[in-house]
């Protein structure tokens, strides 16, 4: 347990929102490097290596050369550079936030920030939504990879329909079974 | 909560769905402690089992838990009677093992302290401890059933009913998740097609095409069925 753990979810999520308010207004490159540095040493604070920066970011290796060459092309080379690097930060820093808080700390966070709205948004329903989702992802995922191996097998890896049909019904199958689940936990009740 | 048999009782029930008759007036009582539920796909098992915790009301007839109407009184019955899922893939809503079998005792004015020591101690009795602050879709398929057990039974249940439980698993685990089905104080009704583990069970309903066709101990009611499947 790191300083970066034992912070309550509430004020990580609030100290994130902030700082990717306040890098957009960063637009020199030496500030930019603070930025990256500031990033850095607080993934070295809650004892994270490289390989967790790597991991943080790894979501953006195809689309930020993308961006780079795009911006490189439109505004010249020192701004897409500021551009970029800004963007690979501020995801580091989520991933940051998101790794060292566990799922139940944020959603709590999340339910006392949404109090104040309790007259229009049911709190309690939208943080459960949003845990439902992350735990979608995984399942989702297999989900994905079963129907390709299937497509596979078969010799059809190509077609789009026949991956597109199976993954739509299997998607709305595991929906209908979440939704007894949760029936079954009392969700409801 | 005395964990006890609590009656189950089902009074000419009747399931339509979708335009199929898929239960066709059953009435039982059951108050053993272990009853077993066998039958071929679609024969209705699954219904019944869901008719047990009120996911399923009937088109007509009445079900009652520990005297409690499922249609009245749904959410009472399902604090009552616990539910495990063939696929735990679907029965687990938490992304982190602890997570999920704290989900089961929100809303139940635990402190954050008794909450983290209930969740301890189940994990601890499925031998999950070590995982839990993994995330459950990095688990096997036998540590997620054991995982969506644990989930169940940190609420302390009445009434456990389990609906296929051991048909995704290997044998291994099949083993390890009869194992704790047998060993629960609670009252338990099993639905599966694994046709060994019913052997120590008090009584046995063979379910075909939405009728109780067989009720009795596990020997006759095994031998029944496969002779009905043959």
């Amino acid at each position: 347990m790191t300083a970066r753990h034992r912070l309550g979810a509430g004020p990580k999520l609030a100290g994130l929102a902030v700082a990717s308010v306040a890098l957009l207004a960063v637009d020199s490159p030496q500030g930019v490097a603070v930025a990256v540095a500031v990033v850095l040493a607080l993934h070295g604070a809650a004892r994270l290596g490289p390989r967790a920066v790597w991991s943080h970011v790894r979501p953006l290796r195809w689309f930020l050369p993308c961006l780079l060459a795009v911006q490189w092309w439109l505004v010249g080379p020192s701004d897409a550079v500021v551009l970029c690097a800004r963007l690979a930060a501020l995801v580091a820093l989520a991933g940051l936030v998101t790794a060292t808080t566990s799922t139940t700390a944020i959603l709590d966070a999340l339910r006392r920030g949404l109090r104040p709205l309790d007259r229009w948004v049911d709190a309690e329903r939208a943080a459960l939504v949003l845990t439902l989702a992350l735990r979608s992802l995984p399942v989702l995922g297999d989900l994905v990879e079963r129907v390709r191996n299937a497509q596979r097998a078969r010799g059809r890896e190509r077609d789009l329909r026949a991956a597109a049909v199976p993954l739509v019904v299997g998607t709305l199958r595991r929906a209908d079974a979440l939704g007894e689940a949760l029936r079954a936990r009392g969700a409801d009740d | 909560m005395s964990p006890g048999p609590a009656p189950i009782v089902l009074d000419d029930v009747h399931v339509r769905r979708e335009g199929r008759h898929v239960l066709r007036g059953v009435s039982l009582r059951l108050t053993e402690r272990r009853v077993a539920v066998v039958g071929a796909n679609g024969s209705g098992k699954s219904t019944l089992a869901r008719l047990l915790n009120g996911l399923v009301l009937p088109t007509s007839g009445r079900v009652h838990v520990d005297g409690l109407d499922t249609r009245r009184h749904g959410a009472r019955v399902r604090r009552r009677v616990g539910f495990v899922f063939t696929d735990p893939d679907a029965q687990i809503v938490m992304p982190t093992v602890a997570e999920d079998v704290a989900y089961s005792l929100r809303r139940r004015g635990l402190s954050r302290d008794e909450v983290d020591a209930r969740v301890a101690h189940e994990l601890e009795r499925h031998g999950l401890a070590g995982h839990a602050d993994h995330p459950a879709h990095l688990l096997s398929g036998g540590q997620k059933q054991l995982l969506a057990l644990s989930s169940v039974l940190v609420t302390e249940p009445a009434l456990v009913v389990a609906d296929e439980p051991t048909t995704l698993l290997d044998l291994r685990h099949t083993r390890t998740v009869a194992r704790r089905l047998a060993t629960l104080d609670q009252q338990v009704v099993l639905v599966t097609h694994d046709l060994d583990l019913v052997a120590d069970y008090d009584r046995v309903l063979v379910v075909d095409e939405g009728r109780v066709v067989v009720d009795d101990g596990p020997e006759p009611a095994v031998a029944a069925y496969r002779e009905l499947m043959a």
